[in-house]
């Protein structure tokens, strides 16, 4: 983990209230799909945990949805925009655990990691059956981006306004391997469909980096952080 | 040359700068970021007999200038804080530490104490008689004078150390909570620990906490700390560690300048990690820029002026 100074090179709106924001900096230490950043933001006192969608060697991708006071001013910000970000946090997906052919589901604004682990996985070798999962058909993004890495991808909506209709889980048949990040739900769904695998948790933060416990979860192997410890939780060790 | 040691029962801080409990765990992570050696000394996560998860999810909430917490005393427990927590805090941290201790009956708080007194690294032993987040014990001693002074000789019966009581600022009259401690024997005073708070999420209906209230800190709270710890300066003559929100060199001035001997900080640190670090090297130069040489000198000062 690193505290340093990001700045935005692009912030658009790919979707009603979900932004892709674009920062350069120092992402020497971010070393795996899953992980997050944490920005300070002016007029807000706790920073804002955001995952990492993407990276390359000098700049990182987020997606984020507006939500609040804080997303809502990160919506309003310029490229040339200077902010402070702790990067990176959490431990991501441990791509060596990850079979040949998982399946990868990602809800609403769960779909971002998804990207780069896909796209970790592809450089592998592997081929990551993808499941998109949305309310609506406005709602749908980043289909096209997955669909360029080389996955096999499917679209689900909540009321068949596009692609399959129904949830992610009615998006793929039962699995040896699964990641999932969404909403909690979600994840529990896409966890009684597979063998084994990772899935990524959201907590209300105080720090970011394990000084407060404020995010700490019940494991099977105890309690853990979900800002340190994860935010990726191995299936066995996930009390539902 | 300025000179920031501080001394507090004898123990001496090279600056007064010390991470309040709670918000700095056992030192490791801030460990990753700088070395921690420049601290005055560490506060660290409050220890109970058994182990505690503490309180459900969600457990934080965001305020203005501040923030809300309901973790609910989460540590290893007693045992494991001793047999693991604390060596390797030593390999980090090489000063005396403040050994922060919370207890649902006044056995538990003397355990505690005990087992911590035995603990050469430990330097003062800090005695959580204040915490907003768990029921039938933390606060429950620290709202009336003579549970306050129970859980102080209880305490001061089993130990060698110097003890400081850590006071709630949610009582009518926290002078009064302070004498009682130090009649009982008490060494020094830690205060303050947060305001009880709550945030409500206007959509869902329903307190974003799930323990509905929590314990209210950050920038926002550092006027009432500051009153009390003013309040309390001039009741007591034993040290005062003033705490609730302090963020800069200047807000640790301001705090001692109304009767604290040494400060903590706690919130900042969860916002800045290097909050500690960027406080203690920028307290020599805001020190000249005000003519301070000892900041020994300045403890108080405030409270000395009312009184002539």
């Amino acid at each position: 983990m690193k505290n340093n100074r990001y700045i935005v090179v692009s912030n658009k709106e790919l979707a009603p209230d979900m932004w892709e924001m674009k920062l350069e900096g120092d992402v020497s230490e971010i070393s795996a799909p899953g992980q997050f950043i944490n920005i300070k933001l002016e007029g807000c006192y706790l920073r804002r945990p955001i995952s990492i969608c993407d990276w390359d060697d000098r700049s990182l991708t987020i997606i984020y949805k507006v939500v609040g006071k804080g997303t809502k001013a990160m919506a309003g910000y310029q490229p040339g925009k200077k902010l402070e970000i702790l990067c990176p946090l959490g431990n991501g997906y441990d791509l060596s655990a990850i079979s040949e052919a998982p399946v990868l589901a990602g809800g609403g604004a769960g779909v971002p990691p998804m990207y780069g682990l896909a796209k970790a996985l592809i450089a592998q070798g592997k081929q990551p059956k993808v499941i998109l999962g949305f309310n609506t058909k406005t709602e749908v993004f980043y289909e096209a981006e997955f669909k360029a890495l080389g996955a096999d991808v499917t679209v689900t909506t909540g009321d068949g306004s596009y692609g399959t209709k129904g949830f992610v889980t009615d998006g793929f048949e039962p699995a040896d391997y699964g990641c999932a990040c969404g909403p909690e739900p979600m994840l529990r769904a896409v966890a009684g469909k597979v063998k084994d695998g990772q899935f990524s948790f959201e907590a209300r933060m105080g720090c970011g980096f394990g000084g407060c416990m404020g995010c700490s979860c019940e494991t099977k192997y105890g309690y853990k952080r979900i800002c340190k410890e994860g935010p990726v939780l191995r299936k066995e060790e996930i009390i539902w | 040359m300025v000179n920031m040691n501080v001394s507090l029962s004898g123990l001496r801080l090279d600056n007064p700068v010390i991470p309040a409990s709670g918000t700095f765990g056992y030192g490791k992570e801030y460990a990753e970021l700088y070395d921690i050696n420049i601290l005055g000394s560490l506060s660290f996560k409050g220890t109970t007999r058994e182990s505690r998860f503490g309180n459900p999810q969600p457990r934080i909430a965001e305020c203005s200038q501040g923030m809300i917490n309901s973790v609910g005393l989460q540590n290893p427990g007693l045992e494991a804080v001793i047999e693991k927590e604390l060596p390797d805090l030593a390999k980090i941290y090489g000063k005396p530490v403040i050994a922060n201790v919370s207890g649902f009956s006044l056995e538990e708080y003397a355990e505690c104490a005990k087992a911590m007194d035995d603990q050469e690294q430990v330097g003062i032993i800090e005695v959580n008689v204040s915490c907003p987040n768990v029921n039938h014990g933390g606060m429950a001693f620290g709202v009336l004078p003579e549970s306050a002074a129970e859980v102080t000789r209880a305490v001061k019966k089993v130990t060698k150390k110097p003890i400081y009581i850590k006071l709630s600022p949610n009582v009518t009259d926290i002078a009064s909570i302070a004498r009682a401690c130090e009649e009982a024997g008490a060494d020094g005073l830690s205060l303050i620990n947060t305001l009880l708070g709550m945030r409500i999420d206007i959509k869902k209906r329903q307190p974003v906490i799930a323990n509905q209230m929590g314990g209210f800190s950050g920038p926002a709270i550092f006027p009432v700390a500051l009153r009390m710890v003013y309040q309390v300066a001039k009741a007591v003559k034993i040290p005062i560690i003033g705490m609730g929100g302090i963020s800069s060199a200047e807000d640790v001035i301001e705090m001692m300048m109304a009767g604290a001997t040494a400060v903590q900080v706690g919130a900042a640190n969860l916002v800045n990690p290097y909050a500690c670090k960027e406080i203690i090297e920028a307290l020599p130069k805001t020190m000249e820029e005000l003519g301070i040489e000892n900041l020994e000198d300045i403890i108080g000062c405030v409270n000395k002026i009312s009184k002539q």
